[in-house]
């Protein structure tokens, strides 16, 4: 990929604009304001809720609750527990499941109607006890289906090693919030739903929407064009949607329903609240024998969520005895959905921070000990590894942030009063391709036109389709024109799971390259080319051109406009190839960072991040190196920060706001690196790519915690590491 | 006015009934406990909506990026939501309505200011500069310019107010070194984590000299 390396983003002109619709943003005549008003208890039954008031104020055109609703025609399925099916029954019965769920909508003809009449409803309960605390509940946990224990040789075969060690790691809940609110306009074309709303999947949400009012996908409209970040709250599709169709429906008008940043804490998902027990044991002389993995983690009292937390210990490291088991225990919360990273981060967390653990008992350099357990291939899959340049992330890392300068004994480096620390953790995310179809058209004016359902959440899709579209047609990247994130287009899949560039990015590819045979076909029939073989042709810079005489030489435009075609088109679905299920593909990172300490006050700041990935082909640099800065971003945030506080005795979150709820902001991030080995996998897909969002967060957390323990001599395992939990140990 | 104008509509739709209406409507005029019999008069004539809202109105003139506006708006109404609801200028963003995150920026007489904490009643004869008040046309202002160059985002939703803070931040005095920048620029939260960029764009845009 040469000169579409490094182009800029083809939306930035839209974003840096303010020109760019977001779902709240398309204008529509006549739109009424909704919003949801919560529970006041976490568990137990609305004994009777007063909405007149509200109902008489100023503007309001409706108010729905339980008691009045029009049940959508799907309320009648039992609700499956499968977290990507149908959301919470909004409004079905008089149940709180948790706090804050909503127990009314209501709309008005202004926002500001809204709001105060929203603020005029009063509900009483009939309260019962909840559970909000883990550690309350942790033996009561259950294995998932879709989650089996695993073992590999001797179960927890780590107890028989000479060099032992136990320990448990805890990550708190945290809460994906995007900047955007989660947001909606609503409406009906009779009975069928259109929905300008927060998806990472059209395709996904037109199925769940479907699901629920009890008609086809296909009658479902989606738009989702430019999604203010996401990083997982948008894979499910949520009860502020559903209610906004069924305000939409009684008051036979678009309702816009955009929830409170407080809502964002409570309503729509989070990284679940993660207990992990690891066991690892080794050889005096650095030789990994054994690892076991336990995860216990919530879910929601109506669905089951599971994710990959422990999956990276059976085959990150070469290791002969591997056991791993998952849990999920029933809270009185909203469902987790999985944010960035997701269960690898929360993983990584525990494993990356053992490994160093351990290295530390066995005194060895915690990236010597990692070399000497490298998987030569993935021992759980038995497969060789399509790709994996771990090893040169490593020596790059280490050159770039001075690892030289570490010494293994803790706290024994200075700068000035600072204590200075360096650590490391390993991230790494399976690489999936999913079925995609796109269309590519050649207009009459030359351009190239890529059509696609998915997503852009921000990742930069479009940016990476435009550039191979044009890498493959040989336009400039300004004759590319996407056309995405809504229904009714080719069919694209979710964005998430590092997947979008493999899935989306090869269907662009294939389909590229058909339309370019179909061209050069076409083009064989023209009066110029009559009688030249197919073979001899070639498309470049918006022309057909004879290889073995370089005068003769047709435009596209006049290819068409001699045809008397508007546009010239293919429409292919692309997927993965029978070949790549002979290896395990993955993704490879490391982070790396350097810490100083303050010991008068136990302030911790990340002085120099430096983030390297095995990714395979990078696509383009500039996006490429965007994701990788906010992956190591996200993980600062998880490691120093985040975490949802709940009062138990309410099970209510107390600090749902930005104020309370601490993100990294500008302040937060010092210096920055990033370094791609941007080599090609042979196997992934056509281009060579491996997948990027994800891993460039996991790892991140235990490479701060790893670092805090160089700093300081204080190992801290449950996140996020604040300074009350390090200062009695840094204290002059 | 849009949401004047869904205000009507709601009258045409909805004129029946007119005494409980007049009360229903007029909620902030009866709290006030002296509502003249001539009112209730007017509201069996269904006048009650029109007055309702002349009543829950009150004047304000106010220039957005070189326009001149008279509007009647709700004194409860934040500038934020004058803009994105009212104006339907949309570029600046919504993110917590709470003065937390900076999405909102917006430059008010020169400064830059939450516009979610900025009640819009206040901004009597003000002049509002706002995202889509930046670029002329295809042209672009030279710190819209630097973020792109710089791919200072990514979703691009806190990326108004960044660019509005940019450049308050410049024109303040407050961008003469990178950690004065990352320390002027945190009140404007970027969750994909583009800090790293956005401080590249300031930069450059300082360094560059351009007029702003």
């Amino acid at each position: 990929m040469s000169k579409t390396s490094n182009i800029n983003r083809v939306d930035g002109f839209a974003k840096v604009t303010g020109s760019a619709t977001y779902s709240a943003e398309y204008k529509t005549p006549g739109v009424a304001y909704a919003c949801l008003v919560g529970s006041t208890i976490a568990k137990g039954r609305i004994k009777s809720i007063d909405t007149k008031k509200a109902e008489w104020a100023p503007g309001v055109l409706a108010v729905i609750t339980h008691l009045n609703v029009d049940k959508p025609a799907g309320y009648e399925q039992p609700k499956k527990r499968d977290n990507l099916g149908q959301p919470l029954q909004i409004f079905k019965d008089d149940t709180i499941r948790y706090y804050d769920q909503p127990i009314a909508l209501v709309v008005a003809d202004t926002f500001e109607r809204m709001q105060y009449a929203a603020s005029l409803i009063k509900a009483e309960y009939l309260k019962e006890e909840h559970t909000t605390q883990l550690e309350k509940v942790r033996d009561n946990g259950k294995t998932p289906e879709r989650a089996k224990d695993y073992n590999r040789g001797i179960e927890n075969g780590y107890k028989n090693a000479e060099v032992v060690l136990e320990e448990e790691y805890t990550i708190p809940t945290e809460v994906h919030n995007p900047m955007e609110l989660a947001n909606i306009i609503a409406k009906w074309n009779g009975n069928k739903p259109i929905l300008y709303t927060k998806s990472q999947g059209v395709e996904g949400t037109r199925k769940s929407v479907g699901n629920v009012f009890g008609i086809l996908p296909e009658d479902v409209e989606v738009h989702s064009e430019y999604l203010g970040g996401a990083f997982g709250m948008g894979l499910h599709t949520w009860p502020y949607e559903i209610a906004a169709l069924i305000a939409s429906k009684k008051i036979a008008r678009p309702v816009k329903l955009v929830l409170h940043r407080e809502q964002m804490f409570t309503n729509v998902g989070f990284r679940p609240y993660t207990i992990q027990k690891m066991g690892l044991g080794a050889t005096k002389d650095g030789k990994l024998t054994g690892l076991t993995h336990e995860a216990i983690a919530q879910t929601s009292n109506y669905e089951d969520f599971t994710e990959a937390t422990v999956n990276m210990s059976r085959f990150m490291y070469d290791c002969a005895n591997v056991s791993t088991k998952y849990k999920i225990v029933e809270m009185d919360t909203c469902t987790p959905i999985w944010m960035r990273g997701p269960g690898e981060a929360t993983g990584s967390f525990a494993l990356e921070s053992a490994i160093d653990e351990l290295a530390h008992k066995l005194n060895m350099d915690p990236i010597e000990f990692r070399k000497r357990n490298h998987a030569e291939k993935d021992q759980e899959q038995n497969k060789p590894w399509s790709s994996k340049y771990l090893l040169e992330c490593y020596d790059a890392g280490m050159e770039r942030i001075g690892w030289k300068e570490r010494k293994n004994k803790p706290a024994s480096v200075r700068e000035g009063e600072w204590l200075v620390g360096y650590g490391m953790g390993t991230g790494t995310f399976g690489s999936y391709r999913n079925p995609t179809t796109v269309k590519a058209k050649f207009l009459a004016d030359g351009s190239l036109l890529l059509q696609c359902s998915v997503n852009d959440m921000g990742p930069g899709t479009a940016t990476m389709m435009t550039a191979i579209g044009a890498e493959i047609t040989g336009l400039p990247a300004e004759k590319v024109i996407i056309e995405m994130g809504k229904s009714g287009l080719p069919k694209g899949p979710t964005q998430g799971g590092s997947a979008t560039t493999s899935s989306v990015g090869s269907a662009v590819h294939d389909a590229c390259n058909l339309l370019v045979s179909k061209t050069l076909g076409l083009a064989t029939e023209n009066e110029t080319f009559k009688n030249t073989p197919i073979a001899d042709l070639s498309f470049g810079n918006g022309a057909i051109s004879s290889k073995k005489d370089t005068k003769k030489s047709l435009s596209l435009v006049s290819l068409l406009s001699a045809n008397k075609l508007e546009e010239l088109a293919v429409e292919n679905e692309s997927k993965g190839s029978e070949d790549a299920k002979k290896y395990s593909i993955y993704s490879f990172s490391v982070h790396f960072v350097k810490v100083l300490v303050n010991p008068n006050l136990g302030k911790i700041r990340i002085a120099h991040v430096v983030s390297c990935a095995d990714i395979g082909t990078v696509i383009n640099q500039k996006t490429s190196a965007g994701q990788m800065y906010g992956g190591a971003v996200g993980g600062i945030g998880m490691g120093l920060m985040e975490s949802l506080e709940i009062d138990h005795r309410f099970g209510r979150a107390i600090n749902n706001n930005f104020a309370d709820y601490h993100v990294p902001v500008n302040a937060d991030i010092e210096k920055q690196e990033v370094f791609f080995v941007n080599k090609k996998d042979p196997v992934s897909n056509p281009m060579g790519t491996k997948g990027l969002g994800e891993t460039a967060l996991v790892g991140m957390a235990p490479a701060i915690a790893n670092a805090v323990f160089n700093a300081t001599g204080k190992r801290v395992r449950d996140l996020p590491i604040t300074l009350d939990k390090i200062i009695e140990a840094v204290k002059v | 006015m849009a949401a004047k104008k869904s205000i009507k509509k709601v009258v045409e739709e909805d004129s029946n009934n007119s005494r409980r209406d007049f009360i229903k409507k007029s909620g902030l005029f009866t709290a006030l406990a002296f509502t003249p019999p001539s009112l209730v008069m007017a509201s069996d004539k269904k006048w009650d909506e029109k007055i309702a809202e002349y009543l829950e109105t009150v004047p304000l003139s106010l220039e957005v990026n070189g326009v001149k506006h008279n509007l009647n708006i709700e004194p409860r109404t934040t500038l934020l939501d004058l803009l994105r609801e009212q104006l339907l200028l949309t570029g600046t963003k919504k993110g917590c309505d709470h003065g937390q995150c900076g999405a909102c920026t917006v430059h008010v007489n020169g400064t830059r200011i939450l516009s979610c904490l900025s009640l819009a009643s206040m901004q009597q004869n003000a002049q509002v500069t706002t995202i889509e008040g930046l670029s002329k046309g295809k042209k672009l202002h030279p710190m819209q310019e630097a973020f792109i160059k710089n791919d200072g985002f990514q979703c691009g939703y806190c990326t108004p107010g960044q660019i509005m803070s940019g450049i308050a931040c410049i024109k303040e005095g407050h961008a003469n070194s990178r950690d004065e920048i990352r320390e002027y620029m945190s009140g404007n939260i970027c969750r994909c984590g583009a800090y790293h960029n956005i401080v590249d764009a300031i930069t450059e845009v300082k360094e560059g000299g351009m007029p702003l």
